[in-house]
C-alpha cells in the first residue's frame, strides 16, 4: 500500500512530506511507548501513535521509519514539524483513534512487527 | 459482540475476570498513557494495551471497560492480577503484537456492526 | 560494580581507530536530546556500514542519550569505529544508579511522569540497550554517574570498511 492510499483511507492530512506520498509501505506498529517502538518496530514500517513531541521523530529517524501517523486529530508543535522536515520524515495526522486507524489499515493487509527486531539479526 | 467471542476467536488466555466473559463489547480503545485512556475511551470499550501496573484495573474499572488485552506477551504485575481478581475485571493476554490484535478485534466488532464503524 | 554481557576483556584496545570522537550531552532537559544520536546515525551511514549495524549502533545511542537527558545533570556519548566494531559509550554525571540488577529488569523504572508523557520510563531504556549491543557493561557510582559501553560487531560479509 502506498502513503498516498494510506492517506486516503484514514481520512488524513499530510503535515510534511508530500513529496514521498509514493513510498510503498507493508508493516505498521502503534504505540505510545517509545521504548516499545525501539524494541519492536521494523524498518520502513509505519509508526501510529498519540504522542507528538519531538521525540516521536528522533525515534523514528533512529530506527528508518517510513511515516508517522498521529492519531485522534493531534497536531504536533512547530518544534516537531520543523524536526520532522528536517530529518524527511512524512507525518500525517488522522481525526480517527488508534484502534480505528489500525483496524482500517489491518483489513487493507497492512501487517504488524511480529518479533523483538534484535531476534532477526544476521548474526548472533 | 460478547468478550467470550473475542477470546475464543483470538485465543486469548484469561487470567481473571473469568466470570465476566459475557460482557458485550461496544467498541475498543489503544493506548498506553493512562492519562490518554481516562479521558478518551468509552464505557463498554475493550482496553489493548501493554501496560502491566495495577493503576491500569483503576481506569478499566472507573471506565466500565469491557476487559484488558495485554499483548506481546506482556504479564500483569502480581499486584495487578489480584487487584483484577477481586474486582472482577477480565484481563486477557496474548503474545500477538498490539496491531494484530487490534486489526482483528476491529474487523470483528466492524462485521457485526456494519462496514464501517467509524462514521 | 559491574554487569555484563558478551566478552569480559576489551575487545577494542588493540584495534586502531578508524573514526574517534566525543559529543557533549546536555542533562535535565529534553530540548535537544535526540541530537547526538541523529548526527552518529548519520556518521556511521556516510562510512558505509550496514543498515542493520546503524540502525542498532543508533538505537544504543539514542537510549543512552535519552537516559542522560532523563537522569543526569551532563555527559558525553563517545564514538569509536575500528574496523571490526562500533564502540559507543555514554557516560555521566549524576545521581547514579543504586541498583543496577534492579534497573536492567524489565519494566523496572524510577521515571518521572515528565519522562513518561515523552514515551519513555516504561524500563525497557537499559534492557533496549543490553539487546540490541553484542557486548554490554554498565558501570555506576551513586552520586557521581554512570558509564555505559556498548559495543556491535561490524560483519565484514555486509559492510564495507
Amino acid at each position: 500500500m502506498t502513503l498516498r492510499e494510506i492517506k486516503d483511507l484514514l481520512d488524513a492530512e499530510v503535515l510534511v512530506g508530500y513529496d514521498q506520498l509514493d513510498k510503498e509501505i507493508k508493516t505498521a506498529f502503534g504505540a505510545d511507548l517509545m521504548s516499545d517502538v525501539l524494541a519492536f518496530a521494523k524498518a520502513g514500517s509505519l509508526l501510529l501513535t498519540g504522542l507528538t513531541n519531538p521525540q516521536v521523530i528522533r525515534t523514528s529517524d533512529v530506527l528508518d521509519i517510513a511515516a508517522i501517523i498521529m492519531v485522534r486529530g493531534k497536531r504536533p508543535s512547530p518544534e516537531t514539524l520543523r524536526l520532522a522536515e528536517e530529518l524527511l520524515i512524512p507525518v500525517l495526522t488522522t481525526k480517527y483513534i488508534l484502534f480505528e486507524t489500525a483496524g482500517k489499515l489491518y483489513a487493507k493487509g497492512i501487517v504488524g512487527c511480529m518479533e523483538r527486531v534484535d531476534d532477526e539479526r544476521a548474526f548472533t | 459482540m460478547y468478550l467470550e467471542d473475542i477470546v475464543k476467536a483470538l485465543n486469548l488466555r484469561v487470567v481473571s475476570g473469568e466470570e465476566r466473559l459475557s460482557a458485550d463489547v461496544l467498541g475498543g480503545y489503544v493506548g498506553d498513557l493512562l492519562s490518554d485512556v481516562m479521558a478518551n475511551s468509552k464505557e463498554g470499550d475493550l482496553w489493548i494495551t501493554r501496560q502491566i501496573h495495577q493503576n491500569i484495573v483503576a481506569v478499566a474499572s472507573l471506565k466500565d471497560h469491557a476487559g484488558i488485552i495485554l499483548i506481546q506477551g506482556c504479564e500483569p504485575a502480581a499486584d495487578t492480577l489480584d487487584k483484577a481478581r477481586k474486582e472482577g475485571i477480565p484481563i486477557m493476554v496474548t503474545d500477538m503484537p498490539g496491531f494484530e490484535v487490534i486489526g482483528r478485534v476491529y474487523n470483528m466488532l466492524a462485521t457485526k456492526k456494519g462496514p464501517d464503524p467509524s462514521t | 560494580m559491574a554487569a555484563w554481557k558478551g566478552l569480559t576483556t576489551n575487545v577494542l584496545s588493540h584495534e586502531p581507530a578508524i573514526y574517534e570522537n566525543s559529543f557533549p550531552v546536555e542533562g535535565g532537559t529534553y530540548e535537544n536530546a535526540g541530537h547526538v544520536s541523529s548526527q552518529i546515525k548519520a556518521l556511521l551511514k556516510r562510512m558505509k556500514i550496514s543498515k542493520e549495524v546503524v540502525r542498532r549502533a543508533a538505537l544504543v545511542t539514542y537510549e543512552s542519550e535519552i537516559n542522560i537527558c532523563s537522569y543526569a545533570r551532563s555527559g558525553k556519548i563517545v564514538l569509536r569505529v575500528t574496523p571490526e566494531h562500533v564502540m559507543i559509550e555514554a557516560i555521566d554525571e549524576g545521581q547514579g544508579i543504586v541498583d543496577i540488577e534492579l534497573a536492567m529488569q524489565e519494566g523496572y523504572s524510577t521515571a518521572t511522569d515528565r519522562i513518561r508523557e515523552m514515551g519513555f520510563g516504561a524500563g525497557m531504556g537499559l534492557c533496549n540497550i543490553k539487546n540490541f549491543s553484542d557486548f554490554f557493561r554498565i558501570t555506576s557510582e551513586i552520586g557521581k554517574g554512570t558509564h555505559l559501553k556498548m559495543v556491535i560487531r561490524i560483519d565484514k560479509d555486509f559492510d564495507g570498511i
